[in-house]
């Protein structure tokens, strides 16, 4: 029994894998994310110009062979600072879903475990929080804060905390009436040791979709926030703030918006795609 | 038996309805500590960093606002004016919040029920041709345009479409807004395109609801034997699957209803549309606190409504629900 359980977990990756791979929309989000990454990392050498430096005698030069994705009003090179958007998108929201899982899951693990008055409690906390529309409750955080990076994660992470913490719960109440469960509280594990080793690996596998399709939405909320002048503040290349630079600019310039935009559909996507890879795998039920 | 069945209704509307009332009240404390926990206080953040104004005046500054008192009395006046209809006065207007709130109303009302249903027209006929044609690249193509839809930032999306028609058409939006009473044509033609901006990523979720939905439907046995029986498979789509697999499309328009508040604000913004989305910013841009508090009051209370509504709806389509 004790050793049939790592077979059966090694035929269940291997399914999870196969699932992926021969998905060929889950390949290219997965592509497409690498290819993200690796531009976020490598910006430093990918880039050509400094994203921050002015150059005021080539503002607003179209994209030709040497400005690829033209210049703004400031001369700054567009290319280089989409590609160093790339880093402040991607930290951001990394962190941001970091974040809001470590406290979603931490309170859904406790209200699940625990149940009764705490369950009650911290669910009508999180249902003041779903009573928000996402974007407002970042607008709203976003103000209280102040616009910079640190904040539009912080902002980024209210949202999304109580959807971790919802996702989790579920898990934790199916397992927490398990005989195994009973077993090692009879056995005189400790509450933290239960829900650790025990109840917490449970939570994974929606914990793991959750994460994906939260990452996407961090990355639009960042840029929302940016856009709209509560976020990464200029001269940051937040791709968010950059299209707020270019709607001045919309026609004249009109690559100060595309690039900018276009990145940001691309990187929202490629982690959709990916969502709905791992969705399908991880969970076949939820297979339409 | 019918008089069970109303009971049992009457019984969950009013358990839904009585539920919303903790909600709501956690709702009241968190916008009022929005404002409240502020780094600095809000006469610090007013007066600016760089002003130098000495201690008497920001006291009389915070006496004025009400902001001497201890917070619970603060927050206590506040929600009782709140159940009085009344949701303060704008520090910049001197306007009552509410009424300000009720002028730009319609506009925000007509966008979002604009996308409401751009995005019901263009979903569920999407959804449904993509389940029906399962596999085929017409299922292939809905899915993908669907999953670029939802990957679009609404200010991208309608920046590219200004363009477009700048560079085309030599069209640009029109700086000044025409009320839908004033001059119907004008106000049309104005709220189209906001609407279909706002309504694309909405069309794009209910679509692939519709989409999973119908599948799973049409897998079952009843319709399996409908088929069986020689239907067409038009019948069988229109008359034995469509009904029931739009249920759970309802929920979706729900959840949606959230993004449709929240993306009004950005829409309104690109479009300098006079709704409640761009009083919400401009209320933050200029630091007018209650008008802060009662815009963001306002809209997660119409987002609790709505909520409730489709909860409602969803439990009188399914009466599984009600019995839970």
């Amino acid at each position: 029994m004790v050793a049939a359980a790592p077979r059966v977990e090694r035929s269940e990756w291997r399914r999870m894998t196969r699932v992926l791979v021969r998905n060929r929309l889950v390949l290219a989000g997965l592509i497409m994310v690498l290819v993200l990454v690796l531009l976020a990392i490598l910006a430093g050498l990918v880039a050509p110009y400094n994203p921050t430096a002015n150059n005021v005698r080539a503002a607003l030069q179209p994209p030709s062979s040497y400005y690829y994705f033209g210049t703004d009003r400031f001369g700054r090179d567009v290319f280089s600072r989409v590609i160093y958007g790339s880093q402040i998108s991607l930290m951001v929201a990394l962190v941001s879903v970091a974040l809001s899982a470590s406290v979603g899951v931490t309170l859904g693990l406790i209200a699940g475990y625990f149940g009764g008055w705490l369950d009650n409690l911290l669910g009508r906390v999180m249902d003041v929080f779903f009573s928000f529309p996402p974007l407002l409750l970042a607008i709203g955080v976003a103000a209280m804060l102040g616009p910079g990076t640190n904040n539009a994660i912080l902002a980024i992470a209210a949202v999304y905390a109580p959807l971790f913490g919802r996702v989790v719960r579920g898990p934790v109440l199916v397992e927490r009436s398990k005989e195994y469960v009973e077993a090692a509280r009879v056995l005189g594990a400790s509450a933290p040791r239960i829900i650790l080793r025990h109840v917490f690996p449970n939570t994974l596998t929606p914990l793991t979709i959750q994460g994906t399709i939260t990452f996407s939405y961090a990355i639009l909320l960042e840029a929302y926030l940016s856009f709209l002048g509560l976020g990464i503040q200029p001269p940051n290349p937040s791709w968010g703030s950059m299209l707020q630079e270019g709607r001045t600019f919309l026609e004249t310039a009109p690559w100060m918006s595309i690039f900018p935009g276009l990145a940001i559909m691309l990187a929202v996507l490629a982690f959709n795609l990916l969502g709905d890879g791992i969705r399908d795998a991880l969970d076949p039920r939820s297979r339409g | 038996m019918i008089v069970v069945y109303h009971r049992a209704v009457r019984t969950y509307i009013l358990k839904r309805v009585l539920s919303l009332i903790p909600t709501l009240l956690g709702v009241t404390i968190l916008v009022f500590a929005m404002v409240r926990l502020i780094p600095g206080t809000v006469v610090d953040q007013l007066i600016g960093a760089e002003a130098k104004v000495d201690e008497a005046t920001k006291e009389a500054a915070r006496a004025f606002f009400g902001l001497d008192k201890p917070l619970h009395t603060q927050y206590l006046d506040w929600l009782g004016g709140l159940l009085r209809g009344d949701l303060g006065q704008s520090w910049r207007s001197g306007l009552p919040v509410s009424r300000m709130i009720l002028d730009r109303l319609s506009v925000t009302a007509e966008l979002v029920v604009g996308a409401l249903l751009i995005s019901l027209l263009v979903g569920i006929p999407l959804g449904i041709v993509s389940a029906v044609r399962e596999g085929t690249p017409v299922d292939h193509v809905a899915r993908i345009v669907s999953l670029f839809s939802l990957s679009v930032p609404i200010f991208w999306q309608a920046a590219m479409i200004i363009l477009a028609l700048s560079l085309w058409f030599r069209w640009v939006p029109p700086v000044e807004y025409a009320a839908l009473t004033r001059d119907p044509v004008a106000n049309l033609k104005q709220m189209i395109l906001p609407a279909i901006v706002l309504g694309t990523v909405v069309a794009a979720q209910i679509m692939r609801m519709t989409r999973a939905s119908l599948l799973d439907v049409l897998r079952l046995d009843h319709v399996r034997t409908a088929r069986a029986k020689g239907l067409a498979e038009r019948l069988v789509v229109g008359r034995h699957a469509l009904k029931n697999s739009l249920i759970p499309v309802v929920t979706v328009v729900g959840v949606q209803a959230g993004y449709l508040l929240s993306g009004a604000v950005v829409t309104e913004e690109v479009f300098t549309l006079p709704g409640v989305g761009r009083l919400v910013l401009n209320a933050v841009y200029e630091r007018d606190y209650p008008l802060v508090q009662g815009t963001i009051l306002f809209i997660a209370v119409m987002f609790m409504v709505t909520n409730l509504i489709v909860d409602l709806l969803y439990a009188y389509l399914d009466p599984r629900i009600r019995y839970r």
